[in-house]
């Protein structure tokens, strides 16, 4: 954790000190904790600091994929409201993010970001929350978030969404290389076929793995006990002793599944529609998966402002329908899939990105209390021999 | 003296403060709390032993590669010597972290070593390379193996001609040269280059994050999960502290069994 600013702060803060040129304006610009743009009043900044993770944004390329003939919603936003966007592909996995801001937060300082996002079936989501390191949304400023589906109005974390709104939702399945294996479609035969032996990966994060190998044993995932979750643990730790599990994978998985040294994975539905390589398929396990969402937050020192100027923007069904199509995730705004039948008739019958109601009959939710017990926690990294 | 203190000792006071804390993030408390030591001792101990085992074994294999090659640079290379060089520091100019991820492909279920391994029938027909202990020694090992060249190169480079010559004039054979003359006389390098190899590839947890599987994850690879994962300070600043003790009784050990004069050059 380090409290030097970086180059790009440095420069920034120098860059806003010198435009302000009054007293305040400097020692906002010196002051280190510093918002996304360096004030923290009530107006609109010209610039919004947003930290996602990689391969969440529509691209150029990606919409050339999908066929659709537009500019990227970030180059629609920028032209709309004059607020340009730095986008920053930082965040590579929840608990690593959260070690790297933390430190600041704690202090009450800013994190130089006006939006970062989290992932609900991680504990760090109600970290940020709970301890209060992140900035309610001025809802005035949000008037789209009547399309907020209502599946998605009251989650656990956040009753009634002060601080969070969804950015995409994904799906953990399993992902199969038709090179290398026959389909793979229960954990069952993920764990124990032995055909598959040394060569299956699962993630290394607890609420995806165990939420899937709880609906394989017939437990529910949303509400766990210390059987159920020991059940669970126990069907993994004999994967690994028998050496059926290859390794606990990151988003690395998805590369070393379509390169055929896995033959099968667990896998994010997003990323199989993202590697688009025809080899490798996705499928909701027999006995059910689990869906997760990733939440837009606004840390303290972020502009309020202009981070709910964005996030409206967003809720646009027209805008996130294209975003949609272009990033692979699913969205939650209402009347999006409408809105991408007009944009593309045929994308709107990818099922990843818009899920049929009897695919999302078969999801589950993780128990929240589950990610944040210690004792679990210990226990899963000592399955990873951690 | 300020370096000393602005870079060792604050950063060590700080983590000593942490590793006796007790509570849940964030919310530690300060309270002598000594038993972090313990209980991290007797949860991962199998972690500690393995990694020095696999470093240990990293040193030597190390030793064993990189003193052919710089004796041979130092001895025969002639001209060509500063290109040689280069060849072993080269891949140091790609971040650690791409040099260990090209081992995935190298030794991958579908790579080229492993068909050949298979074709000669010196692995099985489903043996693998990748995600055994053998994948992750050897990458620490690659990674490792200039610590080791160099230093070796720079003591074997410094030999005076001029004392071989005379251990042949006095009918020294050459093997009987090289280990009463040359050997010795290279023995600084040696050690320094011991110390860089087994000290730091002790506490890696790239190589085995990478190339291994839950069985042959180090006391690194621990020490990472509770700082980032777990979120658990304590531990993982008692872990570290358990790590850099250990280092020092074995640094003592083997500079009682060389000599300090060694260690010092």
């Amino acid at each position: 954790m380090t409290d030097r600013m970086t180059r790009d702060e440095l420069l920034r803060r120098g860059a806003a000190g010198a435009s302000i040129l009054t007293i305040p304006g400097l020692l906002a610009a010196c002051g280190g904790g510093g918002g996304g743009g360096g004030s923290s009043s009530d107006d609109v900044n010209d610039v919004l600091y947003f930290a996602n993770w990689p391969y969440y944004m529509d691209t150029p390329a990606t919409l050339k994929a999908a066929g659709i003939d537009k500019p990227t919603t970030l180059q629609q936003f920028e032209k709309k409201t004059g607020i340009k966007v730095k986008y920053y592909e930082e965040v590579n996995d929840n608990p690593g993010y959260f070690a790297k801001v933390q430190g600041r937060l704690s202090r009450g300082e800013g994190i130089g970001r006006d939006i970062i996002v989290s992932t609900d079936n991680d504990k760090f989501l109600g970290e940020y929350i709970d301890n209060k390191w992140v900035q309610k949304l001025d809802k005035s400023l949000i008037p789209n978030i009547k399309n907020l589906i209502p599946a998605q109005q009251h989650p656990p974390f956040d009753p009634n969404r002060e601080f969070s709104l969804p950015w995409a939702s994904g799906m953990d399945g399993i992902g199969w290389n038709d090179k290398v294996s026959d389909p793979v479609t229960s954990v069952k035969q993920l764990l124990e076929d032995p055909k598959l032996k040394g060569r299956v990966g699962v993630w290394n994060s607890m609420g995806d793995t165990l939420g899937l190998v709880m609906l394989e044993n017939g437990d529910d995932p949303a509400k766990v006990t210390d059987a159920t979750f020991n059940r669970a643990i126990a069907r993994i730790q004999k994967a690994v002793d028998s050496g059926q599990l290859l390794k606990f994978y990151g988003n690395d998985y998805a590369a070393i599944l379509a390169k055929g040294d896995l033959a099968a994975s667990m896998a994010w539905s997003g990323d199989v529609a993202n590697l688009a390589d025809p080899n490798v398929h996705w499928a909701v396990p027999e006995q059910g998966g689990i869906i997760w969402t990733d939440n837009m937050l606004i840390p303290l020192g972020g502009s309020v402002p202009t981070a709910s100027t964005y996030m409206n923007f967003m809720y646009g069904p027209e805008i996130s329908a294209q975003w949609a199509l272009g990033a692979n995730y699913i969205s939650s705004v209402k009347g999006v899939k409408q809105a991408a039948e007009k944009l593309d008739p045929k994308a709107a019958k990818n099922t990843l990105t818009f899920p049929t109601d009897q695919t999302l009959s078969q999801m589950h939710q993780n128990d929240p209390a589950m990610l944040t017990n210690e004792k679990y926690n210990k226990k899963w990294l000592a399955v990873q021999g951690q | 003296m300020l370096w000393l203190a602005i870079f060792f000792l604050v950063p060590m006071g700080f983590l000593g403060y942490q590793s006796l804390q007790s509570g849940i993030f964030p919310h530690f408390r300060f309270t002598w709390e000594f038993s972090n030591f313990t209980t991290a001792l007797s949860d991962y101990h199998t972690q500690l032993i393995r990694s020095f085992l696999y470093a240990g074994i990293a040193t030597v294999a190390c030793l064993l590669l990189a003193y052919p090659l710089a004796y041979w640079i130092a001895f025969r290379a002639g001209p060509w010597r500063n290109l040689f060089l280069l060849f072993i520091v080269a891949p140091f100019f790609v971040t650690y972290l791409v040099r260990t991820l090209a081992w995935l492909n190298i030794l991958a279920n579908e790579g080229p070593v492993v068909r050949i391994l298979r074709d000669v029938h010196i692995l099985a027909p489903d043996g693998r390379l990748l995600a055994t202990t053998f994948a992750v020694i050897s990458g620490i090992t690659y990674n490792f193996f200039p610590f080791m060249a160099l230093p070796v190169y720079v003591s074997l480079e410094q030999i005076d001609a001029r004392v071989l010559e005379a251990a042949k004039d006095l009918y020294a054979s050459p093997t009987q040269a090289f280990i009463r003359v040359t050997l010795p006389l290279s023995a600084p390098g040696i050690v320094a280059g011991t110390l860089l190899t087994f000290i730091p590839a002790a506490g890696d947890f790239i190589n085995a994050y990478f190339l291994g599987t839950p069985n042959q994850q180090m006391i690194g690879n621990v020490i990472q999960a509770k700082f980032l994962e777990s979120l658990d300070y304590p531990t993982a600043a008692s872990l570290s502290f358990i790590l850099m003790g250990t280092i020092l009784v074995l640094l003592l050990v083997y500079a009682r069994v060389v000599g300090t004069e060694k260690l010092t050059g």
